[in-house]
């Protein structure tokens, strides 16, 4: 995507210009071309293809073994190691067992997505004002506010559990989904801020002076000249909020009660008392898993293309 | 009953091919539904048991604290499903008499999550402290949060159970939590048929278990069968635990209680000379190369096999005989008969053949909260009609109290019953693990590793003047 681009302006550039520009274009021309071959041809060269497999297995063979062992029979798994039972006997028994047994998963797969939708829209919605005031509205302190704010993001979330328990205990609102939706609002909030302030920064002032000049108002600006631009960024901490709240297992278990927990803390129980039921975990992971890898992977292009936009467009 | 099952497999599958759109959440609505569904046939089932002996019990105790209908305790614990639908069937008779609603809430996370809820305020009214330890530590920590049981409950206790187990739930004189179950960690699991079939006789005494074992060794050096012992104390952050266990019993044994009293108070040092002397003789079972690991390697495979699956040879004859509590009855594979004719059983870990030390545990109901509906639970919880109510609940069996009025006729399995019997039996001496009465940096930190240093070859010396060196200079 990226190189046709470059390679464009330079030969708009060359046309422009007279002679001497030309010539000088013509060098950078080259320079380009033969660093981006060269590029191409070290991510291609089969070492490196050798090297990206092997990396690739070697990540890979955990979930693998996972998969593996969630389908063998409860006897096998805990008799001997999963790449022994390549070939089966295979049973799903466990996904039965672990979605609708005692204690099953299927009841808080559902509070999941009730603790994940607005743990992520909460903090978009919020980060997103916040984010236009701070790059867009000129006001005392807005340096100092930003960077304190942003400093909030080193404060580990674990020195916060106890006293935020003890604030919810006093509202009233413990073992509520709300108090959930609120920490999980409230430790996604600096990261959300700052990545979409920094996207905001990069739009050309120009386009929102445009729109000033028009008559615009902010809500004006905010809703149709913003917006639209900033989608992959939305998508792009959507994601990332997602997949933290999902598989989040501490908030979920500090803060919820019987009634109110994620499928995290879910799993974690279902090895029951003493632990002897821990067949049952692989199942139980790769349930819990489904979600995230449909998410991700359906909304991976926006993934991409946000990250990479964020660090070229200006 | 196998179209439900098939049922629930299409709703579990088309949940996941539904999955990343909004039908997602609609087909685990409905999957959740399912089970929930599943889960109150479960309930009713058990209600109607409840019901029964609701109608048995004498609800008597229970009117001097006065009109409770309406009110609910909440009750906060480390047992959870499947354990924990048979502790909230075993409510419904006292739920019945008062018209208090029981609010259980079960996690694996209990022990951290207690101390946290107690600093954030958010106190159950009731937790079933698994250990002394426990208990200890917040009567020390935040002993204005915690409650002294009312007297109607100590009153219980009293009459129900050993005097032993009412000074485990107390604290510098005071009484505040009442024993809930127990289990008995002295046993030795093996194989009736097995024993049958060669003609060994179950060993009465220590001695006998030795000699015992020797023959089975010899036949197993000359290619006959297996080897005699198979044991594992891998426990994930826990690892070393089962081999507490091991050397709290073999020391009630050589030593005697009163020893042991004095070891787990740390009166004597951990080094005393008597307590090396049970580490040895228990070296002599578990680091004896041609007893142990049977089908699982030498000596120092049981520091890395899981104690969960440890005695697993049992069931296909590589291992004879598997030192494990009774909840170890649990663990085994879904089938296996648990019975004195069955596939495996287990008998008392003998001693000298007259005195009769067992090593058990528990759990003690500590209370946060003293208004009346909590304090009439407390009674409940600690009466015999809550023993009987449990027992009868408990219809798959691995539950038992050491509450004598317990009838062991209500337990569901023999084996249970044996256990109640060990329990009740007035020549037996109770002891609790002494790694739970411990300070934590040992009963669950130097003691732990202790024993896989031991089992990885270090001697018995270094290793118990290492514990000693770790004791908390307080205590």
């Amino acid at each position: 995507m990226s190189y046709p681009a470059i390679e464009s302006t330079t030969l708009v550039e060359t046309a422009d210009g007279g002679g001497d520009e030309r010539r000088r274009g013509r060098l950078r021309r080259s320079k380009i071309a033969e660093r981006s071959e060269s590029a191409a041809s070290r991510l291609s060269s089969p070492w490196a293809s050798a090297v990206a497999i092997l990396v690739a297995i070697l990540w890979t063979i955990p979930s693998v073994g996972l998969l593996v062992t969630s389908f063998r029979p409860e006897l096998d798994i805990r008799r001997s190691g999963w790449w022994t039972g390549l070939t089966g006997p295979f049973t799903v028994q466990n996904y039965e067992t672990a979605w609708s047994g005692s204690g099953g998963l299927g009841p808080f797969f559902v509070n999941s997505f009730v603790i994940t939708l607005p743990a992520v829209l909460i903090p978009i919605t919020i980060a997103l004002l916040a984010a236009y005031a701070f790059a867009w509205i000129d006001f005392k302190g807005r340096n100092f506010l930003f960077v304190a704010m942003f400093a909030l993001q080193v404060v580990p979330l674990q020195v916060a559990l106890v006293p935020l328990l003890k604030a919810y205990v006093d509202m009233g609102i413990n073992g509520t989904f709300w108090s959930v939706w609120i920490s999980h609002a409230m430790f996604g909030l600096p990261l959300a801020i700052f990545l979409l302030h920094n996207f905001m920064k990069d739009i050309p002032p120009a386009l929102v002076e445009a729109a000033r000049v028009d008559g615009a108002g902010h809500v004006k600006i905010f809703f149709q000249v913003l917006l639209p631009l900033l989608v992959p960024a939305i998508a792009a901490f959507g994601i990332f909020q997602f997949l933290w709240v999902w598989n989040d297992l501490l908030v979920g278990l500090t803060f919820t009660d019987t009634g109110s927990r994620p499928i995290t803390v879910a799993i974690a129980e279902l090895a029951g008392s003493r632990g002897g039921q821990w067949h049952l975990l692989t199942a139980g992971a790769f349930i819990s898993m489904i979600v995230p890898l449909v998410v991700f992977f359906s909304l991976q292009r926006y993934f991409v293309r946000g990250l990479l936009a964020g660090s070229v467009k200006g | 009953m196998t179209s439900s099952i098939g049922m629930r497999r299409v709703r579990g599958s088309a949940a996941i091919v539904a999955a990343g759109s909004l039908a997602l959440v609609l087909a685990a609505c409905s999957g959740g539904d399912g089970g929930g569904g599943d889960a109150t046939g479960g309930g009713d089932a058990t209600g109607d048991g409840g019901g029964d002996t609701a109608e048995g019990i004498d609800c008597a105790p229970y009117e001097e604290f006065g009109d409770l209908s309406g009110t609910s305790v909440s009750v906060y614990t480390s047992i959870v499903e499947p354990e924990s639908d048979q502790q909230i069937a075993s409510y419904k008779p006292f739920e019945d008499c008062t018209g208090v609603t029981i609010n259980y809430e079960g996690s694996r996370e209990f022990e951290a999550q207690l101390l946290v809820r107690i600093q954030a305020g958010n106190l159950p009214d009731v937790a079933y402290l698994p250990q002394p330890g426990l208990l200890n530590t917040i009567v020390t920590q935040y002993g204005d949060k915690i409650v002294a049981a009312p007297e109607q409950t100590a009153a219980n206790v009293d009459e129900y159970y050993d005097p032993k187990w009412k000074d485990y739930g107390s604290v510098d004189g005071t009484f505040y939590a009442a024993p809930l179950g127990a289990n008995v960690k002295s046993f030795v699991w093996y194989s009736p048929s097995m024993f049958e079939d060669a003609g060994y006789e179950i060993p009465e005494t220590w001695d006998d278990m030795i000699t015992l074992s020797q023959t089975i060794a010899d036949e197993a050096k000359a290619g006959n069968g297996a080897m005699p012992w198979c044991a594992g104390v891998e426990s994930g952050d826990a690892t070393g635990w089962p081999g507490t266990d091991w050397i709290e019993d073999v020391v009630l044994r050589t030593a005697g209680p009163d020893v042991y009293d004095q070891w787990v108070t740390h009166e004597i040092p951990f080094n005393d000379p008597q307590i090396v002397d049970a580490w040895d003789t228990a070296g002599e079972i578990l680091k004896n190369p041609e007893f142990v690991n049977a089908g699982l390697g030498g000596v120092d495979s049981i520091a890395t096999t899981t104690w969960t699956d440890a005695g697993f040879g049992i069931l296909d004859g590589t291992c004879w005989m598997h030192r494990a509590a009774n909840f170890y009855a649990t663990q085994w594979p879904e089938g296996t008969n648990v019975a004195p004719d069955g596939d495996v059983y287990a008998f008392y870990l003998p001693g000298d053949g007259t005195s009769k030390p067992v090593l058990g545990g528990g759990e003690f109901v500590a209370a946060f909260a003293d208004r009346p509906e909590v304090q009439a639970f407390q009674t409940y919880l600690s009466s015999p009609e809550w023993a009987n109510a449990k027992a009868k609940a408990t219809d798959t069996g691995g539950w038992v109290s050491a509450n004598k009025g317990l009838d062991p006729e209500n337990l569901a399995t023999e084996f249970d019953k044996l256990n109640a019997q060990i329990l009740q039996d007035p020549e037996s001496v109770f002891r609790f693990d002494g790694s739970d009465l411990m300070p934590g940096e040992v009963g669950a930190g130097t003691f732990w590793t202790g024993i896989v240093n031991w089992l990885t070859g270090t001697d018995t010396q270094t290793v118990v003047d290492t514990i000693e060196a770790s004791w908390p200079a307080s205590s």
